[in-house]
Formats: C-alpha cells, sequence, structure tokens
C-alpha cells in the first residue's frame, strides 16, 4: 500500500482582508523509502502544504482533501491521536535551528522527551539513546554535549540536534522544511548528507522543501514545484532537468546564478513578485507574470497534462512553452 | 594588465587587524581575544567589483564595518579615493562618507518603519551639508527612479513594500550621495530566487550607468561570480586565495576554494558527486596559531603546513594563493 497519499489538498486561512487559498487541490503520492522535493519561493505554499501534512497548522486555517497515511486519513483524526502519530510515525526538521529548539531546556532534555512519551522509556534508557542518536548525527562527544543548551551549539550542530529529535522515534516519514537555507555551503553539505545516509540506513520517507534547485536536484528522486499554492510541474527528478517545461519553473531555473556560467550574459528575470493569496486569478496561478498567458489561463484552471513518462505540467500552453526556449520566454 | 601608472584605487587596504577583546574568564586571567581579521590588504580599482567569500565567521563582515569606518580598527590602513580613513574621528570622517556608501543584508532590519521611503532615502544627504528642499525632492525622486521604484513611493512607508523592493530602497538610499564605493554585505541572501535575479540585474545596471566601484560580500559564490570581476577567499581573518573571478572558479589553487566550489548543489547534476567534503566548522577564532590558518580541516595538510604560514604568493598573472601545495592543486586542475 502507498505508505502517503494526498488527494486535492486545500488549505485556506482566514485573515483580515478575506480568506487566502494557501494550498490548493494538491495531490502527491509517496512510497516507502522514496525521496519528494517541494520546490517554490516564498509564499507558494510549500511551508503550509508540510504544516497541513503534520497537522499543526495555525487554528484559523480550513483544511480539505485527504491525506492518507497507511490508508487512513489524517485530517479526520482528533487532536490526541494526532499527537501519537506526529514526531512518532512522522517528524519533521524547521529552517530555524535557533528558534526551533526551546532555549530554557537541555539539548538532551529535548531529544528524550519524544522518547518517553511516544516510546515509553524509562530515564535511564533515554539518557542512553539519546547519548546513541547524538553520536549517529555527528555530534562529537556526545555523553558531554548530552547537558548543553542550545545556545552553546553552532548554527550546524543545533541542526543535527533538530534532526536527533525526528529521527528519535523512527519516523516513516521525515518532512524537512529548509533545512540548510542558514547555513553555510559546506555545513549544508555535511547536513544534507546525514540527511541521505539516514533516509537510505533507515528505509524512512523524505519530503524536502527547499528552494533551491540544486538542493532538490541532488537529494530527491520526484520533484513537485508548486506556485501560488498550487502545483505546477511535477514528476521524476532526472526526466524534469532534462526537460523543464512550465513558464515558471524555467524561469526560476533561468534566475539562478550558477557556478561555470558566462558572466557577461545577464539574469533572465521573471517580472513581477509572487503573488498575493487572497487575490489569486480563479484559473492558473502563474497568469499574472507568465509571458505566454491568454484570457483562458486567468479564468480557467489549467489542465494537468503528462509531456513525457510520469512528467506531468499544469499548464494551457505546454506544447508553446515547450517550443519557446528560457531565453525567448522572458526577454 | 599592464604596469604603467595604474590610477588611484578606489578602496586600498593594507594589512588590516582587528581583534576583539573577550570578557575575562576571572579576575586574574589574562581576557582571551577573538582574531577577526589578520593583516587583510586588497584594492578595488574604479568601476570594478570585488567578491569577499567565505564561510560564517570567517571575518567578511568585520572587514565591511572596518572599511566603512564604522569601528575602530586595531591597524593597518584603508585608504578611500587615496585618503585614509583610518584614525579619523566622526566629525572628520563625515565629509568625506559621501564617497563611501553600504547596502546591509536584511531588507527589513535596515529601513526605519517609522519614516517614509523619502526620507530614508534623502537621509545620507545630510552629509552634503545644507541642501534646498527641492534639490532634495529631485535628488530622491531621481534615484528612486534609477533602481525601479515610483516618484510618488516617497510618501509610502517600508511596510508596504516586498523584500526585493525593499532592498531596492536601500540601494538608492546608498546611491544618493553619488558614491564611488558602494559597500553590499550579503544584499541578495534575503531574497527569492526570482526577486533575487532582479536585485542582481539592477547592481550591474546602476555599475554600467554610474560607473560606481562595488565590494560585494557572499556566501553564495555562484552569486558571486555572476557580479564580481576580482574575488578574494577569506578564512579566519585571512585572504586565502585572490584573483581574478574566472582563474579563481575555473582552476582553484587553494583547497579551500575548492572544497567551497565543490559543495555548491549543482541543479540537474542528478546523485550526489563524488568530492571532498570539509568536516565540522569554522573554529579557532579565539587563538593565534603557528603555521596554515587552514591546517585543521585540510585534507592535504603536511608537517610543513603546522609549522610555517604559507605567504600569499602569485601563482598566476593576477593570482594568488596561500597554500604550499598550489603548484599540486593547479597542476591537477
Amino acid at each position: 500500500m502507498t505508505l502517503l497519499s494526498v488527494q486535492d489538498l486545500t488549505v485556506t486561512l482566514a485573515t483580515n482582508d478575506g480568506p487566502a487559498r494557501a494550498v490548493r487541490d494538491l495531490s502527491f503520492t509517496l512510497e516507502k523509502g522514496e525521496t519528494l522535493g517541494i520546490v517554490g519561493e516564498s509564499g507558494c505554499g510549500k511551508s503550509m502544504a508540510a504544516l497541513a501534512l503534520m497537522g499543526l497548522l495555525p487554528s484559523m486555517s480550513k483544511t480539505t482533501g485527504r491525506i492518507n497515511l497507511d490508508g487512513k486519513n489524517l485530517l479526520e483524526k482528533t487532536e490526541t491521536e494526532m499527537c501519537r502519530i506526529r514526531g512518532n510515525r512522522m517528524a519533521m526538521i524547521f529552517q530555524e535551528p535557533m528558534t526551533s529548539l526551546n532555549p530554557v531546556h537541555t539539548i538532551g532534555h529535548q531529544i528524550m522527551e519524544p522518547l518517553r512519551l511516544h516510546k515509553g522509556l524509562s530515564d535511564d534508557d533515554a539518557h542512553k539513546e539519546t547519548i546513541r542518536l547524538l553520536d549517529r548525527v555527528g555530534i562529537p562527544n556526545p555523553k558531554a554535549r548530552i547537558d548543553n543548551y542550545p545556545h552553546q551549539l553552532s548554527g550546524g550542530q543545533r541542526q543535527r540536534v533538530m534532526i536527533a529529535i525526528a529521527l528519535s522515534c523512527k519516523p516513516h516519514i521525515l518532512i524537512a522544511d529548509e533545512p540548510t537555507t542558514a547555513l553555510d555551503v559546506t555545513i549544508q553539505d555535511q547536513i544534507l548528507d546525514l540527511i541521505q545516509t539516514l533516509v537510505r540506513e533507515d528505509g524512512m520517507a523524505l519530503i524536502l522543501i527547499s528552494h533551491d534547485l540544486g538542493v532538490i536536484s541532488e537529494n530527491t528522486e520526484k520533484i513537485l514545484v508548486m506556485y501560488g499554492g498550487a502545483a505546477v510541474e511535477t514528476g521524476r527528478t532526472d526526466r524534469i532537468f532534462e526537460e523543464l517545461v512550465h513558464p515558471y519553473t524555467q524561469g526560476l531555473f533561468a534566475a539562478m546564478p550558477r557556478l561555470g556560467r558566462a558572466r557577461s550574459k545577464r539574469l533572465v528575470t521573471i517580472p513581477g513578485t509572487v503573488p498575493d493569496l487572497i487575490s489569486l486569478p480563479a484559473g492558473c496561478t502563474f497568469t499574472d507574470r507568465c509571458p505566454l498567458a491568454t484570457d483562458i489561463c486567468r479564468e480557467t484552471p489549467p489542465p494537468v497534462i503528462e509531456v513525457k513518462g510520469q512528467h506531468f505540467v499544469a499548464c494551457h500552453h505546454v506544447e508553446e512553452a515547450r517550443a519557446r526556449k528560457t531565453e525567448e520566454l522572458f526577454s | 594588465m599592464t604596469e604603467e601608472a595604474l590610477p588611484i584605487p578606489v578602496l586600498e587596504v593594507r594589512d588590516l587587524v582587528r581583534h576583539y577583546r573577550l570578557p575575562r574568564e576571572s579576575l586574574f586571567a589574562e581576557p582571551g581575544h577573538v582574531y577577526a581579521l589578520n593583516g587583510v590588504s586588497f584594492e578595488i580599482q574604479k568601476g570594478k567589483s570585488f567578491g569577499i567569500v567565505g564561510e560564517s565567521g570567517c571575518g567578511k563582515s568585520t572587514l565591511a564595518r572596518n572599511v566603512m569606518a564604522l569601528e575602530n580598527t586595531d591597524s593597518g590602513s584603508v585608504k578611500i579615493l587615496g585618503k585614509e580613513v583610518v584614525g579619523l574621528n566622526f566629525d572628520q570622517l563625515r565629509p568625506h562618507r559621501r564617497h563611501f556608501q553600504m547596502v546591509f543584508q536584511d531588507p527589513y532590519g535596515s529601513l526605519d518603519p517609522h519614516h517614509t521611503v523619502g526620507r530614508i532615502v534623502a537621509e545620507p544627504l545630510a552629509a552634503l551639508g545644507s541642501i534646498s528642499k527641492a534639490e532634495k525632492q529631485r535628488r530622491v525622486a531621481e534615484v528612486l527612479q534609477s533602481v525601479g521604484l515610483k516618484e510618488h513611493d516617497v510618501e509610502k512607508y517600508p511596510h508596504e513594500f516586498s523584500g526585493g523592493q525593499r532592498q531596492r530602497i536601500a540601494i538608492a538610499r546608498a546611491l544618493i550621495t553619488h558614491p564611488e564605493l558602494i559597500v553590499a554585505d550579503e544584499p541578495v541572501s534575503a531574497l527569492d530566487v526570482s526577486v533575487q535575479a532582479q536585485v542582481l540585474n539592477l547592481l550591474k545596471d546602476l555599475q554600467e550607468e554610474f560607473g560606481v566601484t562595488y565590494m560585494f560580500i557572499s556566501h553564495d559564490l555562484a552569486v558571486v561570480e555572476y557580479l564580481c570581476d576580482e574575488v578574494a577567499v577569506m578564512y579566519l581573518g585571512e585572504i586565502v586565495e585572490k584573483g581574478c573571478t574566472e582563474d579563481l572558479f575555473r582552476t582553484p589553487a587553494h583547497p579551500y576554494t575548492k572544497i567551497l566550489l565543490d559543495a555548491v548543489p549543482k541543479p540537474g547534476a542528478g546523485i550526489r558527486r563524488d568530492r571532498i567534503k570539509l568536516k565540522g566548522n569554522v573554529t579557532g577564532q579565539t587563538e593565534q596559531r603557528i603555521g596554515c590558518a587552514f591546517q585543521d580541516r585540510c585534507p592535504m595538510v603536511e608537517d610543513i603546513c603546522r609549522k610555517a604560514k604559507p605567504p600569499l604568493d602569485p601563482v598566476g598573472d593576477t593570482h594568488l594563493a596561500a597554500c604550499h601545495f598550489s603548484a599540486r592543486l593547479l597542476e591537477k586542475a
């Protein structure tokens, strides 16, 4: 059975200016041991989707659709039931290792918490297990470090502690929301490597959320590109990078400065900014910034078209988008 | 490049040293120090972009603050347009500040939320002495237009703008005095990819239009490669490699540069590549060591690295590296 299957997930946030559709009609599946990357810029709904999976959305939000974990819909679970799943079957690593650890408790205390809660370990066993976990995530001298407070650790080490907490109960699904954005490239490299090793050894499924196409490309098997709360392009990572189809994906890729590219060339830019989620067009969310947009895009949600084996694009103008090169599209 | 009479560089930094004293751990113990800058030298010619890269804790931002004369320098010299700024007091610096301005990393923290955009952008003009209101308005409108904002934006407050637009306001504020040098400390790292590209292109356009010189600090190597003519790689308060961007990125002559370049994830490369990985993070800012600064983390380390400090020697025409084994690295490339 599919481990996780998400169908038509829609998240609506009630704001002072009206309802904001942070996620609309998102569907994907995740098998055991599979790695999925969610790419998009800030405000595209990727973090909201992750929080919806974890059942951590703010109370002023409404979630519809289905999130099936082992065939059971998580949206129908009570908060008490979710507490047993969260941190146990599904765990999450957050972006800011600084703010997501509690500054007044030792890191040992924070890693032991899920062990005692979900696994029912005694204090002694939890302590031993915590030292093993700290060692596993590569913290030197774990016996001494267990009594450290978060401020005594560097950014990379704090992120390792976050990973240790997430791993403590051997979850089936690990959600990492921009786990390396606040870190240096060399530390990013170490952390991603660690996550990869753990996923491989424990057979966990991974959802990696990032705005960095490079990070996603090197660490995932499947990709989901989000814009304005909706998925615009999905498929196998290698297939997608063979041919980027959706105008947004093409623009995003071209806008990224990449090592080894001619310096004289200007970067391609996507005009405008990320849309306001309150006043999104009824149709395609990329309409206002898309060079191919026509009237139909604004009014009608785009059809999802299979370009090539398991590579799907949601666009009214797929043929045109494929025919014209990126430079031509955004010039 | 020929040796003949070069014009005065816009920025000339010589042997800049900055050590911060730590609080005493006990009443009788000698206080420790953070050795943030240990003799940094470089110069930037007019209209060029000079990039500075390195991990956090390598002294990049300390360097920016010292070049901008925002704090006291221990020793060394910073000459802007040939004029020494180290050792000048606040009043002496003030008229000179019009020539060098700064753009900060966080566009949310660097603009005062209580002031209108007009007031924020006009503020550096105070350094030019008294100036008529009409003239002020004219220059604000002019500079806002050159960064792609509208004239009526002067009435608005920072919260009405997106991150990219705020960074444009910060750039406008830096440009309004027609400075020769702009020091930009991670100006695009808080921005989204599509917005980052807009701001990078804007920085390039402004350089072409006004001939402004950039000292550009970033941890993102791809951004530096895109924007800069010359690059210096810093480690523990020292420049370990310096050269024109093409040379340095294509044939790095210091193992640290090579490792940094290899660590950048590349889209479309598929499964992770084989490469040298760096263990641990930057440590050792609080000790003065014998030998190479990079010895603790270097994969090529040998006895000589622990005994003798490698000098920053030329390895090519304009390419310098501080490594005992530069020749070996260049051979392999």
